[in-house]
């Protein structure tokens, strides 16, 4: 492992629910808890794993850097460069695209001034168009963080919606950890 | 309506909790199979229901349980597909966020006619808040003694866990959702082995889509028999169909498999019919993957019957004119959709989601799009059409994964019904790259 002490510090919550990851899978197996753990490690991070935060993971599980780093650059949730305070993730996948999504992913480069993948000048929103969101019959629609946004027909709902996101905060897992607790055990 | 095997207390107000879950009816199956059958029964009941999976490639659920090798002192796994990605479907999402501990009733009873003594539900990463909605239930049956040890008294264990997935469409197919749960990247497997002889930590292990587990209390409580009564021929009991697309009620609607599929489309109980008073152009009635047919071909079949929503009949004809039920993704396209631009959509979601371990689907689901991409922005040339049946052709049957499979058949049936609209997009770049515009020729599509 790396000379010099990795400075990425999660908070206890996460910490604690991290433990309850690896708790679930066979003792030598402790790398099955992984990708629960890169989505803890992401939203304690600001939204993306940096190398650090990667080797962070590592660390807590015992494991080399390097299965760390080809699991998260597989998996598309994971963020690897800096991204906004809020992802939009909006649906470009067929059934969607049915309803508008072509014109809802246009509306917001043209609102936000980014081509797809970037982020708004003032570091307010990425733009990331993904695969089928399993919301088909609600589309268009979009994710930011663990919530769905669905049916944003027309430009004054996006309006809304952008207004009332950058009115808000950033929510991390941990505020529902409160019914996580007992689950599990 | 018809009967409700699934979906009969999903409006009841607080059925996400256990208490209410039970009130109707709920955990009654674990009851009756811990306690009064032993494991063979439960299979057997499933086998006689006739249940097939209801993720996709339909095969007899039963007969899957059945091969599930048993070997002394190795634990045997139970994993439930939940990583619900094919464009279109959209059903377990919706199922198991309005009644949870369906899913975690089925989750026992499945486990205990496996043998299994720690389970998984392998959810897709895009879902927390559902994995959270689980996650909170399953705590509910841990206090209320129906998870952990010694279940309801019998001396039966399991643990019951939820892992989220990272966003790769790939993991739905079982051995790469296999890979993904033991913290790897979702390249599929080499088989044999089958998972049911080694799979989940080389062990073996059942990988069952969410809505046939769920459908297992029903068969335990009222007998694979009574399953089997519900239905036409070989597709037996109910299914959530995903319905989606230009249609007036988007929505997941239980049928008694054997609705016509005229019926489903136009009747208020489901569908609505066209939005907007349009007519219908085409229907891809599985999913993204399965083949997509004409108006004429998915309401008749080229004998002239009226096609059905069952295995047999959406599959009559082959792929020449017919399709597959898939995973009851009902994705409905009215006649402004141009079909080029959706097979291009649908291109470039496989080639985003090929693992990239098999040349064929690597290279091919990228040449796909590619063409694809040309001919809908007015760069085709004639001879692009023939390049991309070639190219399906050969990434079928030439991967290690059924998602080549899955990239190569949409393409190849937009071709073989629809040609005559990418021709017209070839000569006429001009028109049919103008906003708006949709080619309104005549069909080239097999008749009677």
């Amino acid at each position: 492992m790396a000379e010099t002490k990795n400075e990425v510090k999660f908070s206890d919550a996460a910490m604690a629910d991290i433990q309850r990851y690896i708790s679930h899978y066979p003792e030598d197996r402790q790398k099955s808890a992984i990708l629960p753990i890169l989505h803890i490690a992401q939203a304690e991070s600001g939204g993306w794993v940096s190398p650090e935060v990667m080797d962070k993971v590592a660390e807590i599980l015992n494991i080399q850097p390097i299965e760390v780093y080809e699991v998260a650059t597989f998996y598309t949730m994971f963020n690897l460069k800096p991204v906004g305070k809020h992802v939009l993730e909006v649906c470009r996948t067929g059934p969607c695209c049915l309803r508008g999504a072509d014109q809802l992913i246009d509306t917001l480069k043209q609102k936000l001034g980014v081509e797809e993948g970037g982020t708004s000048a003032d570091g307010m929103f990425t733009l990331k168009p993904v695969e089928c969101l399993a919301s088909c019959g609600t589309g268009p629609m979009l994710q930011v963080r663990e919530k769905f946004y669905e049916n944003i027909e027309n430009e004054e709902q996006v309006d809304a919606f952008l207004e009332m996101l950058r009115q808000s905060e950033v929510e991390t897992p941990y505020h529902v950890a409160a019914y996580n607790k007992n689950s599990g055990k | 309506m018809g009967l409700k095997i699934l979906t009969e207390h999903i409006n009841v107000p607080g059925i996400e909790t256990l208490e209410v879950y039970r009130k109707h009816g709920g955990y009654k199956s674990v009851e009756k199979a811990v306690k009064t059958m032993t494991p063979e029964e439960v299979v057997e009941e499933v086998k006689t229901s006739g249940l097939r999976g209801r993720g996709g490639a339909g095969f007899p659920t039963g007969l899957k349980w059945s091969f599930l090798a048993k070997p002394e002192g190795v634990p045997r796994y139970l994993v439930c597909n939940a990583d619900e990605s094919e464009p279109g479907t959209f059903k377990d999402r919706w199922f198991m966020e309005h009644n949870p501990h369906a899913l975690i009733e089925g989750m026992i009873t499945s486990s205990y006619a496996l043998g299994a003594n720690t389970s998984y539900i392998y959810i897709r990463g895009e879902l927390m808040f559902i994995l959270r909605i689980l996650e909170k239930a399953i705590a509910e049956a841990y206090a209320a003694g129906l998870l952990g040890k010694n279940i309801l008294g019998s001396g039966y264990d399991l643990d019951l866990h939820v892992a989220p997935g990272g966003g790769a469409y790939i993991c739905g197919e079982e051995t790469a959702l296999l890979e993904s749960l033991e913290g790897k990247r979702g390249n599929p497997r080499n088989k044999p082995p089958f998972p049911a002889v080694k799979g989940l930590f080389a062990c073996p292990t059942v990988v069952n889509n969410v809505e046939t587990i769920a459908s297992v209390p029903w068969i335990v409580n009222n007998t694979g028999a009574e399953y089997a009564k519900v239905g036409i021929g070989r597709s037996t009991g109910t299914k959530l169909i995903s319905a989606s697309g230009n249609i007036n009620n988007p929505g997941v609607y239980e049928i008694e498999l054997g609705v016509p599929v005229e019926e489903f489309i136009y009747s208020d109980q489901y569908c609505g019919g066209i939005w907007k008073g349009k007519s219908l152009k085409a229907v891809v009635p599985g999913g993204s993957s399965v083949p997509i047919l004409p108006a004429n071909l998915i309401l008749k079949t080229v004998a002239g019957e009226d096609r059905l929503m069952t295995y047999e009949s959406l599959a009559d004809g082959g792929f020449v004119s017919g399709s597959m039920m898939g995973s009851g993704a009902f994705i409905v396209f009215d006649e402004d959709q141009c079909i080029v631009r959706n097979t291009w959509n649908y291109a470039r979601f496989y080639h985003h989601e090929s693992c990239g371990q098999c040349s064929p689907c690597r290279e091919g689901t990228g040449w796909m799009e590619k063409v694809l991409h040309r001919i809908e922005y007015g760069h085709g040339h004639q001879r692009d059409i023939d390049l991309l049946v070639s190219v399906a052709k050969q990434i079928e049957g030439n991967t290690i994964c059924p998602l080549g499979d899955a990239a190569a058949w949409p393409v190849a049936a937009a071709i073989r019904h629809f040609r005559d609209e990418f021709e017209w997009h070839i000569k006429h770049p001009q028109e049919a790259t103008t906003p708006g515009a949709v080619y309104r020729g005549q069909l080239n599509s097999v008749t009677a």
